[in-house]
């Protein structure tokens, strides 16, 4: 592909789309991606929204966009993006319906052959299966209350260990303790509530999922010693979000921020990245409520977890002192923060909006837990469910352009309708059982949507990363089972 | 040959919808189909029960954004599956209708697609010819 002047590579890892690319830029942007990515990401049309989001007021640096980015709306999946909150912007469509999608890592003490065969697997996969509520429209089996609710819009994870579901070490691995501070219920409508009252504790549908994995390669012995991972260990992963509340709140944004672009005469290119001042009503009720939806999402994954070892225990009748069962860590993927980063020098105070991105602190940061401060944040990147997923750390590279991100994932290739297609004739299941993956999932079409082939490849989006200095890998981990909604 | 009333359109994420009408109530109308042809396909929904919505929007285009955000929450909130629907008032920056359908139950419904919101991106209502034609793009 040449560069031209549209677009300026900058290096085998990195472009950048300059002001000039589309009038009304207030930064350039910046594509972390190797050429082979770049023709994908040309070919989906997602330049034109990391363009976009650079019209938003206080942006700082660039717009940025990691290389597993892909058409989204508003900012593109896989977009970073930080303003001032002195005297910049907050934009709901910065973060995403699925506010603090996120995903978490939870380490064991014992080692794939522990598993057994296919047979047993199944068994396991079976049983997570019936314990774990997952699917459109599934109900959990957490029922709350009204002052339940407000409980865990506040506390987070924190409330899930009040009930018993894990320990107070969970919260201690987990990105904000579990629980983003200046939540305020009084910011979340009924609709939201109603929303989500009967869905704490459910896995979602569409690309969430649990799945049993296995250490295959560790790259980093120092970090995976560290986190109490060798080469065979078994790992359980889980990917999910906020579920209606959630999704509500950003509904419940957008048409506040839709009369705030016009209050505060603020162009836009695209209506979906409306906003309003950091520092104005609506900014700041809107970021109570974003606190609340991320909260409502720690303490699902913290329910979620809690079953899925107590499966564990009960099949594979260990106990927990055998099972050994300890989170690793959990990261957000969809959420805004108010960090502070230098800028030109200058420390500054920033909201930054990380949609299909991941916090990737680097070793010494003081927000990172003590035990992991001389290797850096883990940053968990799940794959497909037929290839694999990576653990990676924060590098320093991440603070210096990218305001401590990276990738999230593989990044979608195909439209979910293309991927149905492409797996017309073909089974899924059966092909991946082959390969020793065992799948459970609730919808008929989520296997051919989410079929392996429908993402990027996710180890060149994190070589990638790795090699462009956002993060370093630790270890990749192979699928064994998965349960999906 | 009967018009079509709505159509899916891909994104590589997410699902879009050109919606067809020829009055605006019209338009709303199909774009309510359109919306539970995604969640629940093609499936016979019976027209058993009555949800009633009401809406707001900043503009039309806003105001069908909202309209459907309501039957998501319905759908979310009370398991409400829509077969048919009529907008008895639209304008002036609010919509008011009705729709007939069931209330979901697992293994009689197949839910195909979690709908988080409806999104503003390349939000458009436009009549380039004789028929109102309306664009928009879902969350999946």
């Amino acid at each position: 592909m040449e560069p031209g002047d549209r677009i300026r590579k900058l290096s085998p890892w990195k472009w950048e789309l300059p002001v000039s690319y589309k009038k009304g830029m207030r930064v350039p942007g910046i594509v972390y991606a190797d050429e082979k990515l770049m023709r994908d990401i040309i070919n989906d049309k997602s330049l034109e929204q990391v363009a976009n989001a650079a019209f938003l007021p206080g942006i700082v640096g660039a717009s940025l966009a990691m290389p597993d980015m892909h058409y989204g709306y508003g900012l593109p999946i896989g977009g970073v993006v930080a303003t001032k909150t002195a005297d910049g912007v907050i934009s709901p469509g910065g973060v995403g319906f699925d506010i603090n999608c996120g995903v978490r890592l939870v380490g064991t003490g014992i080692a794939r052959e522990a598993l057994g065969g296919a047979e047993e697997v199944k068994k396991l996969v079976d049983a997570l299966f019936a314990r774990v509520p997952a699917g459109v429209g599934s109900k959990g089996k957490v029922r709350l209350s009204p002052a339940d609710e407000n409980k865990v819009m506040v506390k987070g994870a924190g409330w899930a260990v009040d009930q018993g579901y894990g320990t107070p070490d969970d919260l201690t691995m987990t990105e904000e303790g579990g629980c983003l501070e200046g939540a305020d219920p009084a910011a979340v409508s009924e609709k939201a509530r109603r929303r989500g009252r009967e869905q704490q504790g459910t896995l979602g549908s569409g690309n969430h999922f649990m799945e049993i994995q296995y250490v295959e390669k560790v790259y980093d012995r120092e970090a995976a010693s560290l986190f109490g991972l060798e080469e065979g260990t078994v790992t359980v992963m889980i990917h999910s979000g906020s579920r209606g509340l959630g999704h509500q709140v950003c509904t419940d944004s957008l048409v506040v921020m839709e009369r705030a672009v016009r209050k505060y005469g603020i162009e836009l290119p695209d209506r979906q990245l409306a906003c309003a001042p950091f520092r104005s009503t609506e900014g700041e009720r809107y970021l109570a409520a974003m606190r609340c939806a991320a909260n409502y999402a720690w303490a699902n994954r913290q329910c979620l977890m809690w079953w899925a070892k107590e499966v564990m225990e009960e099949v594979l009748r260990l106990s927990p002192a055998d099972l050994r069962w300890r989170l690793i860590y959990d990261v957000a993927h969809n959420i805004v923060k108010v960090e502070k980063h230098r800028v030109a020098g200058v420390e500054m105070e920033l909201a930054v909006h990380r949609k299909g991105a991941t916090r990737a602190f680097p070793p010494g940061h003081p927000e990172l837990p003590l035990p992991y401060r001389s290797v850096g944040q883990p940053v968990v990147i799940p794959g497909d469910m037929g290839t694999c997923s990576y653990l990676l750390t924060g590098a320093e590279g991440a603070m210096r352009e990218t305001f401590g991100s990276t990738c999230h994932g593989a990044g979608r290739r195909l439209s979910r309708r293309a991927a149905i297609r492409a797996s017309k004739g073909r089974s899924i299941f059966r092909e991946l059982e082959e390969k020793g993956i065992h799948i459970r999932c609730v919808g008929r079409e989520t296997v051919g949507e989410e079929m392996p082939d429908a993402y990027k490849n996710v180890t060149e989006v994190v070589d990638v990363v790795t090699r462009a200095g956002l993060a370093r890998k630790v270890l990749r981990l192979r699928p064994v089972a998965v349960v999906k909604g | 040959m009967t018009e079509p009333r709505f159509r899916l359109i891909e994104t590589t994420a997410d699902a879009g919808l050109l919606i067809w009408g020829d009055r605006l109530s019209e338009l709303f109308e199909n774009a309510a189909c359109g919306l539970y042809r995604v969640i629940v396909g093609r499936r016979t929904v019976k027209p058993l029960l009555r949800k009633s919505v009401h809406a707001r929007g900043v503009d039309t285009p806003g105001l069908l954004v909202s309209w459907l955000s309501e039957w998501i929450c319905l759908f979310d909130t009370e398991g409400f599956l829509g077969a048919a629907f009529q907008v008895d008032h639209v304008g002036g920056g609010r919509v008011r209708g009705t729709g007939w359908g069931e209330t979901y139950e697992p293994g009689r419904h197949r839910l195909l697609t979690e709908v988080k919101g409806i999104t503003y991106h390349r939000l458009e209502i436009c009549r380039p010819d004789k028929r109102l034609r309306a664009r928009l793009v879902l969350d999946l």
